[in-house]
């Protein structure tokens, strides 16, 4: 089956839950997890007579997002009735955004090893969440938890631009990161915070005309949106190259059989009846806001990757380390205001400091951090200046982890500081040398490689405090060499 | 004059000269209800028990020198289409049986706030659909003029209600006529504010681009007095009017000298009843004497509201009646084996035939393949209509027409011909579809003694005019002193 006769098309459609307190028509909580239909009211349960109120700061992330991935803010955008009926859909139909979204036409750049791509972003509009089935085999009954129900999302389009599953997987990646950099989104796919629809077709090489698509619908990790677009795409050559026709249809990932299977065609898709919301009136976006969300928009990830490498000298390794997450950077940039070592101040993110956060299993985050980056930094003066050892940095760093306490005063507590008298080093060298008279006859002899020994000793008795580079330059001018 | 023939402005008089006390007016509605109710049949249930509560409440601070508004302590009642907290509210329909709400419509609790005692729910057509309170699952209520006509709908309950003195005064809701035209048929005042004026937030919804709540009163000075406690913005509604009410009692009796009043020739209709047609045109005579001019004015879209009425009403309704869909609250199909069939079922079972026909052809009208025939082309038409409008009050300060084209008919009379029924609106439903503010007024009777009504339509947010002239007519007639023989 000839594969790579066929170029696969890949349209995703995201929808991500905002971080709004409160949910998109009404003042019932939004907070993750609460007892079932705890976080309701007539309003979001659709009780008769209820009207929706907008909450304006799901326009604000709207536009946030907009602007962040270039689209054009609609002045005037009008909100739609989708008409179906489910248990779990209150009002029995869902507010949400239709032929007028709040923004169009943005893009998405991503990085592939063959270079950069930008996929074309076509609409990003809001809606309301539903709520959600829980069907209890034991007693043979359906109960609904409306906790959900009016959950503010946005609902972010890509044109089919997409040409593998790979290049989908990293559209994903980069625009979560983009969300969660705008702190619109928490990213968290489990909870279904951010979660992707995807319309997968396949065309014979060469050809203009997009094939038949199919929807995979709620995929929820990025591991299992890479299998399900490949095993589509699979599924489709086959089908076409064995004369058969690919038919419009929903299909979901299957995770325990790892296929993808029919879950509707389109001769049972919903006619949505879908009408401008006689209950809201138009949204009118005023320039004022737009303005101020422009004002507070902070650098997104690329950009800030590409800064750090020109600013900071770092290699792109670093760079993307460091700006995985917004609180991360803006940390390793607060170092940089005391410590111009970029590298090193890099090497130490990677490896102390985030092997103690992995450590701490997540009880301590970047936002968290006992200790200041001026603090950090005066750690890694002292151990540049010679007055700590390496090792004896990280027993600190330890400590100011847990404590946050000032690096000095750890140190002064603990003795850690390192002895960079030449008057003291070179007592104890003699001292070691005098005890090992045999080894130096064999060091002048010809053994070189016996040096460390020596260096192990003197560290022994100073109880790893002495300056090793007065250490190591004390030991050769004694030893001769 | 016996207690209840009184207006509300006038028992207000009474309760504030201390006179009457509010227990004694909300017990004279409870026997007025007992003696009369059997026949007319306006009150789906009685709220007994805290009418009186109310009642007493609002004596109290009547002694203690501190009513909450003028009309605190004047008995009323509501259309069955408003939230009552802890009260059933059925909007006429068998789907909703048994439904309490847990919260009050925005407008019951500025009635409540303002100290009105509310005696109970009235009757009206199922979901406000219809033009007779034939449409209602619990039985017609009969028109207390005469006792086999309709009170017109779908406010009918509220109008048979008031018109029978079994309260001073009602609210009801007005999507295509049904304010105005149960207050023609029953000799009322029936205001429909514009679209906006007054909070829909718990007012269940029919056609929500429509639909509006209003008073229902015997004399213009009461309309103003009721409306005056509810025409406000109300954070609830996104459609509610940011800005603040004017003082509709302030010009009342200001009259319509210099005014210029609005003939709309589209307005006098083939099949209209010639007493209807000659009694409002005797009207119109009327203010000209008051000192007004008349203006003939041109509405040419007219004769296409009734369709765009009917295609744009029912669109928003099978939306609105989605939800009642028996999985919350509300009558459910018990017996019915999955989910599709309990929908299939309890819908079946729990909508009239009205309603079924609107969701249909609603459905109809939003589906793929007809949107842009129907919906989006019926959208237009309104919008050619609101520009009549437009241009017609450039010229105009107010219009005038009949309110109905017939006076009330018989119960049973259009039962079975929906076509003629909806013909019923033909003179009220511009004005909903324009957003604009019309009333109705009394201005005299058939030779067979039967009310009619005069339609009074203004510019947007222009009700204070509209009370102004209506107020002038009724200042000069006694047709609104006359009362239902029963």
């Amino acid at each position: 089956m000839p594969l790579s006769d066929f170029q696969p098309v890949i349209g995703l459609e995201v929808h991500a839950q905002l971080l709004t307190k409160s949910k998109i028509f009404c003042g019932c909580s939004t907070e993750f997890g609460a007892e079932p239909n705890r976080n309701t009211c007539p309003v979001c349960l659709g009780m008769p007579g209820v009207l929706p109120v907008l909450n304006q700061r799901v326009v604000e992330f709207a536009v946030r997002t907009g602007l962040a991935l270039g689209c054009t803010i609609k002045k005037t955008s009008i909100w739609s009735r989708k008409n179906y009926f489910y248990p779990d859909l209150p009002k029995g139909y869902q507010i949400t955004q239709y032929d007028q979204p709040i923004c169009e036409w943005g893009t998405l750049t991503i990085d592939m090893p063959e270079g950069e791509k930008t996929i074309r972003v076509r609409r990003i509009h809001m809606e309301e969440d539903a709520g959600k089935n829980v069907h209890d085999a034991s007693v043979g009954e359906s109960l609904v938890d409306l906790n959900r129900a009016g959950v503010p999302l946005l609902e972010i389009v890509s044109e089919p631009d997409l040409r593998s599953a790979d290049e989908a997987v990293e559209y994903l990646k980069a625009l979560r990161d983009v969300l969660v950099y705008l702190g619109v989104n928490d990213g968290n796919m489990e909870e279904g915070s951010f979660r992707c629809d995807a319309n997968v077709s396949v065309m014979r090489k060469g050809e203009t005309q997009y094939g038949q698509r199919v929807e995979l619908k709620n995929i929820n990790s990025f591991r299992f949106i890479k299998q399900a677009i490949e095993h589509e795409i699979g599924r489709h050559v086959e089908v076409i190259e064995s004369g058969g026709k690919i038919v419009q249809e929903t299909r979901l990932w299957d995770t325990q059989r790892g296929e993808t299977r029919s879950m509707r065609s389109k001769e049972d898709a919903h006619d949505y009846r879908y009408f401008p919301e006689p209950d809201l009136p138009p949204l009118h976006v005023p320039e004022a806001l737009i303005d101020q969300v422009v004002k507070g928009l902070p650098e997104l990830p690329r950009p800030k990757i590409q800064r750090f490498m020109s600013q900071y000298g770092l290699p792109a390794y670093d760079a993307k380390l460091l700006c995985a997450e917004r609180p991360l950077a803006d940390f390793f940039e607060a170092c940089t205001q005391h410590s111009k070592d970029y590298k090193k101040l890099s090497n130490w993110f990677q490896g102390e400091l985030a092997r103690l956060l992995n450590e701490s299993g997540g009880a301590v985050t970047i936002s968290t951090l006992k200790f200041t980056p001026a603090q950090f930094a005066e750690l890694l003066t002292a151990v540049e200046k010679g007055t700590l050892s390496n090792n004896a940095a990280k027993d600190v760093f330890g400590e100011m982890f847990r404590t946050g306490k000032a690096p000095e005063a750890i140190i002064a507590e603990k003795g850690l500081a390192q002895v960079s008298d030449a008057g003291a080093v070179e007592a104890v060298v003699d001292e070691v040398l005098a005890k090992n008279a045999g080894e130096v006859e064999k060091y002048r002899g010809g053994k070189k490689q016996i040096f460390g020994f020596f260096v192990g000793q003197v560290m022994k008795a100073m109880k790893g405090k002495g300056n090793p580079t007065l250490v190591n330059d004390l030991l050769k001018k004694k030893l001769g060499d | 004059m016996e207690l209840t023939e009184l207006s509300m402005l006038e028992l207000a008089a009474k309760l504030a000269a201390g006179e009457v006390s509010s227990v004694e007016a909300t017990r004279a509605c409870l026997a007025r209800v007992a003696q009369v109710d059997g026949q007319v049949k306006a009150f789906l249930r009685l709220d007994e028990k805290g009418a009186l509560a109310a009642a007493e409440a609002s004596d109290a601070r009547r002694k203690a020198g501190n009513p909450a508004s003028p009309l605190d302590g004047v008995p009323i009642g509501l259309k069955d289409i408003f939230l009552t907290e802890g009260v059933e509210t059925t909007c006429g329909s068998r789907i909703l049986q048994g439904f309490v709400p847990p919260y009050d419509a925005t407008v019951v609790r500025l009635l409540k706030e303002a100290g009105l005692p509310v005696l109970g729910k009235l009757n009206m057509d199922e979901f406000a659909m219809g033009s007779s309170n034939e449409g209602s699952a619990y039985g017609p209520t009969h028109n207390p003029w005469r006792l086999d006509r309709t009170p017109g709908g779908s406010s009918g309950g509220s109008a048979a209600a008031v018109a029978a003195r079994e309260v001073f005064g009602a609210l009801g809701t007005d999507t295509g006529g049904s304010i105005r035209q149960p207050a023609a048929f029953t000799n009322l005042v029936g205001l429909k504010p514009t679209y906006g004026r007054v909070s829909r937030y718990g007012v269940i919804a029919y056609a929500s681009s429509l639909d509006q709540v209003g008073p229902m009163t015997r004399t213009v000075a009461d309309t103003a007095e009721l409306l005056q406690l509810i025409a406000r913005h109300d954070p609830l509604d996104s459609t509610s009017a940011p800005t603040e009410a004017p003082d509709y009692r302030a010009d009342l009796e200001s009259g319509v000298r210099g005014m210029r009043l609005g003939v709309p020739r589209e307005y006098f209709i083939n099949g209209m009843d010639p007493d209807v047609e000659s009694t409002v045109r005797e009207a119109m005579k009327a203010y000209e004497r008051l000192g007004a001019t008349l203006v003939d004015v041109s509405l040419p879209h007219t004769k296409y509201a009734l369709a765009t009425y009917y295609l744009l009403a029912p669109a928003e309704a099978s939306s609105n009646l989605a939800r009642y869909d028996g999985v919350r609250y509300g009558v459910r199909a018990k017996d019915a084996r999955g989910l599709r069939e309990m929908y299939g079922q309890t819908r079946e079972r729990g909508f009239g035939a009205e309603v079924k026909r609107r969701i249909m052809l609603g459905t109809y009208a939003l589906s793929a393949g007809y949107y842009d025939a129907y919906y989006v082309h019926a959208q237009k038409v309104r919008t050619l209509i609101r520009e009549d409008f437009s241009r017609a009050f450039a010229q105009v300060d107010a219009i005038l027409s009949p309110t109905s084209p017939v006076v009330a008919f018989k119960l049973g009379d259009k039962v079975d011909d929906p076509l003629a029924m909806y013909l019923m609106d033909v003179f009220t439903l511009p004005c909903n579809l324009a957003g604009l503010p019309g009333l109705s007024l009394p201005c005299g009777f058939t030779k067979k003694s039967m009310p009619i009504g005069l339609q009074i339509l203004g510019k947007p947010f222009d009700e204070a005019r509209l009370l102004r002239i209506a107020r002038a007519f009724e200042r000069e007639h006694d047709f609104h002193r006359r009362f239902a023989p029963l």
